[in-house]
């Protein structure tokens, strides 16, 4: 039993093949201008022969070799994923299997662009409860298995991509790492963002999320804050769900995050979903925009409709 | 309140979202065509328009909205 969780250490990962918003005007009626002002993604990074299992193990090799911990130490694995193709086994058990953890508890959670979040909210809870003593937590996406490359409402968005973290115990006496989690949802609106039926693909009623994402979650995103005690301008960074930077500037200022170093890695990563989050804070923390210890808020949104934040201690 | 203290206000709304020239505003102007309003700023200005003139403006309704006399007859309607 521990009286709180830290992370110890990030990892991602990112296939190399490039997509530009030239490349996609190739494919669609649309131009760079346009993605540009509509949700500011310059490029995004399609998988090649990556399978979701795939990217969420290179991100968590990377992040548990910079954890100081070895794969004996890891007695738990959670993948946050809307992606994987693969009803059966899950992502984390292949994870587990790639890295060499021999018996942990292995799930796969869905909540969609919330995932990431959500799936440390659990691993959290479950080191707090004694059920795991060292965990791995990812968000890995391959969205392009679920792009209309003829939509071009929806293609030009999305990319590919993983991210991960080592979680374990605070110390004895050591504030919590890992601050409560605010999440919840918002069924009605679960028709906005679908992928559904058989041989699904990725599609939106965009104006109504744009309305809850930037006029109903500013308030979460502060309650988040406030559940760590925390207030939005002590935050050293804003590390929300890379949906569209039209979403994340506003939200950033309605939250009041004026201090913060606000992540925008759309710009070169795209939409990946429960990948944005993970991936996004280990690059910030890779290029030291995010000193050791400070805080910032994790916050995902998106299907369902879903969202679920905390503010982190940066490993 | 009348029409054109309606178009005043949706006015003040779109030189502070958008950036719209107010003296630009007028009841036959299409918000994309003539005013340069895309599909997410606009969301930005019905979300103002409900909270300036007290009304619900739901998201199927939006997409009617073409002109700012779309959006002043709206608010007429939902507002008396």
């Amino acid at each position: 039993m521990s009286s709180g969780t830290k992370l110890l250490s990030l990892g991602h990962y990112q296939p190399t093949r490039v997509l530009t918003n030239d490349d996609l005007a190739q494919m669609v009626d649309t131009n760079d201008e346009w993605i540009r002002d509509r949700v500011g993604i310059v490029t995004r990074r399609i998988a090649d022969g990556e399978t979701v299992a795939d990217m969420a193990a290179a991100a968590a090799e990377k992040a548990l070799a910079g954890s100081g911990l070895t794969a004996a130490d890891i007695d738990l694995v959670v993948v946050a994923t809307c992606s994987s193709v693969d009803r059966c086994p899950n992502v984390a058990t292949r994870v587990a299997g790639r890295l060499g953890i021999t018996a942990p508890g292995a799930y796969d959670i869905n909540t969609a662009c919330s995932g990431f979040s959500y799936a440390l909210a659990t691993v959290d809870h479950a080191i707090r409860a004694g059920a795991s003593r060292n965990a791995i937590v990812i968000g890995s996406e391959k969205l392009s298995d679920f792009t209309d490359w003829t939509d071009r409402s929806t293609c030009v968005l999305f990319g590919d991509g993983a991210g991960a973290a080592v979680v374990t115990a605070a110390g004895e006496g050591e504030a919590p790492g890992v601050g409560p989690v605010l999440w919840g949802s918002d069924p009605e609106k679960s028709d906005a963002i679908t992928i559904e039926g058989w041989r699904p693909y990725i599609q939106q009623a965009g104006q109504t999320v744009f309305r809850w994402a930037t006029f109903a979650l500013p308030g979460l995103a502060q309650r988040a804050c406030a559940a760590a005690g925390i207030d939005p301008t002590e935050l050293a960074a804003f590390v929300p769900h890379q949906a569209n930077l039209r979403i994340i500037e506003p939200l950033a200022r309605r939250l009041g995050a004026t201090n913060a170093v606000v992540a925008k890695d759309i710009v070169e990563s795209g939409n990946t979903s429960a990948a944005s989050v993970p991936l996004a804070l280990s690059k910030l923390v890779e290029r030291r925009e995010v000193p050791s210890g400070a805080p910032v808020l994790l916050f995902g949104f998106g299907g369902g409709l879903t969202y679920a934040g905390q503010v982190v201690r940066c490993p | 309140m009348t029409r054109d203290e309606i178009t005043a206000g949706l006015a003040e709304i779109l030189e502070e979202v958008a950036g719209v020239n107010p003296d630009d505003v007028a009841e036959e102007k299409s918000f994309t065509d003539d005013l340069d309003v895309d599909s997410l700023s606009m969301v930005e200005v019905v979300v103002a328009a409900e909270e300036k003139f007290g009304v619900k403006i739901p998201d199927d309704e939006v997409q009617n909205l073409k002109t700012v006399g779309d959006a002043v007859s709206y608010i007429t309607k939902v507002g008396s």
